[in-house]
């Protein structure tokens, strides 16, 4: 029989540690929904999108009963809408934004992922069309996620599209100004954009996916706390062990439930994405495990170190532990919705600059920063050139999800609620970067692009 | 179909006589039983075949629920297989 002591130690993982697997997330391709008359796209979107999902909630739901593991989110991501509205004849990409936002709210999922377009090298007249809409699209729906990708290390730094994403964003913020900016929560700017990743707002399905397929993000930063807090003041090669064995565990239920649920919905399982995604609640923060490590608050001297020794433990114990590793793959540092990261914006111990430190070693980026609602759309884009530079460089995703919120400043907090927590405005650079994003054009490859 | 049924709480008469009267109500057989009691507080993990079973298995695991919530303990029905995939290789 397996052991006692097991047993009970995967309970108070569940019930005191906050293991769950955060997301469920079905990609479904809308590649065979293109069609000139957009009323009949958009028809087809919402038909497509509800058949394949009809019973992915059930599903989740059913699997949670019999395993005993809470699944937080049920999620679906689609192919890039750029792809499939550029065929229509319309400049106006809202309403299929509103179809996804129907067909979300029909198969009862939490968001839906994909009004996305990849203009890394140039973008064509179907995402310079999606990407006016962005702004209205995001005001107008509640659970349509936005993303963009502006560059990767294949293409180089797509400059236009950077200088464009700051004014979209500035927009998006303006236009939801009465909820705190907060369409700018469902808007990511991607390098280095992966096609498989199950976790929102950056979520798409990319067009070298199949029909339809299953992803399964999984999560457990408060487990990685606890296991560490059994090996206070050990030397890091302790500390590295420990994190990896806790996170092949994580990983295995991970993938234990992506194959039941691709066996169940008769969909065929993509990939498990390795990541440790925190939530506002307390015990289940990225920011309480480095300061496990020794650091007396997030964002001092030392918090890179302690985050690349994490990232790089989950990895190596998770790789394992599944059968296909993809998405993101690492620790994520939002700072809203990470009560750690929170307190230690909010007392002035953790700034922009570190955090963009922080982006190198971790999975993704800039995530969930609310910073003063007079940031000016050009530094917003040098904000964005940086992550994509840095990306780009190291061959990494990277990404910025920030919210200019209106009318706020330095000091204040703005309150989104629910994953999306709440966040410390933090404040950015008083000195102008105006006329380097105004130069346009593309920042070349980078030699780490020649590899053949 | 095997799952592990566990029970946490504060020690009392008839803990192990309520989980089997219901488990044998609805036709699930005990394969192992481990039973530890540590200051007043007692856990148990069972191991039962819920093949044969009249009800489905999530219903099952809600019945023990409230079982337990009568009895002021925690009780969970949870399939075998994921305490599996988490220890073993």
């Amino acid at each position: 029989m397996l052991n006692h002591q097991n047993i009970l130690e995967t309970l108070d993982m569940i019930d005191h540690q906050h293991l769950d697997v955060r997301t469920i997330t079905m990609g479904i391709s809308l590649l065979d929904c293109c069609d000139s008359d957009p009323r009949a796209a958009c028809r087809k979107i919402y038909d497509k999108i509800t058949r394949k999902a009809e019973k992915l909630v059930s599903t989740g739901e059913a699997i949670e009963r019999e395993f005993g593991i809470p699944i937080v989110n049920k999620r679906i991501s689609v192919t890039p809408m750029a792809l499939v509205a550029g065929a229509s004849r319309t400049d106006d990409y809202v309403p299929f934004a509103v179809a996804m936002d129907e067909a979300a709210k029909t198969t009862g999922v939490n968001f839906i992922g994909g009004f996305s377009a990849l203009v890394q090298k140039g973008g064509t007249h179907g995402d310079r069309k999606l990407i006016a809409s962005i702004p209205e699209a995001l005001a107008v729906t509640d659970f349509v996620c936005s993303s963009v990708n502006v560059g990767s290390t294949k293409a180089g730094i797509n400059m236009d599209a950077v200088a464009e994403m700051g004014r979209v964003v500035k927009a998006a913020a303006e236009r939801t100004a009465d909820r705190g900016g907060f369409a700018c929560a469902k808007l990511v700017v991607f390098c280095n954009a992966v096609e498989d990743n199950p976790f929102m707002a950056g979520a798409f399905h990319g067009v070298g996916e199949g029909e339809c397929v299953i992803n399964v993000g999984v999560s457990g930063p408060g487990v990685v706390h606890h296991a560490l807090k059994s090996v206070k003041g050990q030397p890091f090669d302790v500390v590295a062990e420990t994190i990896k064995k806790t996170a092949f565990r994580i990983t295995r239920m991970g993938q234990l439930v992506a194959q039941e649920a691709s066996r169940r919905l008769d969909v065929p399982f993509g990939i498990v994405d390795l990541s440790l995604a925190p939530t506002p609640a307390v015990g289940d923060s990225v920011a309480r495990i480095l300061e496990e490590m020794g650091l007396e608050v997030c964002g001092t001297h030392g918090t890179t170190a302690a985050l690349a020794l994490l990232n790089d433990a989950v990895k190596k114990g998770g790789v394992m532990a599944s059968s296909h590793v993809g998405g993101l793959s690492g620790a994520f540092i939002p700072v809203s919705e990470d009560e750690g990261m929170i307190a230690a914006a909010a007392s002035g111990a953790l700034h922009l600059d570190k955090l963009e430190a922080m982006t190198c070693v971790c999975s993704v980026g800039l995530d969930m920063i609310a910073v003063p609602g007079d940031t000016t759309a050009e530094t917003i884009s040098a904000i964005i050139a940086d992550e994509a530079a840095i990306g780009m460089v190291n061959s990494k995703t990277t990404a910025v999800r920030i919210i200019p919120a209106p009318g706020m400043k330095v000091g204040d907090t703005v309150e989104f609620g629910g994953l999306l927590g709440s966040a410390p405005v933090m404040p950015v650079h008083p000195f102008a970067s105006g006329e380097f994003i105004h130069r346009g054009g593309r920042i070349p490859a980078p030699m780490q692009s020649l590899k053949n | 179909m095997r799952a592990i049924v566990t029970v946490n709480g504060k020690d009392q008469v008839g803990i192990i006589a309520t989980v089997s009267t219901l488990l044998t109500l609805h036709n699930v057989n005990i394969l192992d039983i481990s039973q530890t009691i540590l200051q007043g507080y007692f856990t148990m993990t069972m191991l039962v075949d819920v093949s044969q079973a009249d009800i489905p298995f999530a219903d099952l695991s809600v019945a023990l629920e409230e079982a337990g919530t009568k009895l002021s303990m925690a009780i969970h029905a949870q399939r075998e297989d994921i305490f599996h995939a988490m220890y073993q290789i």
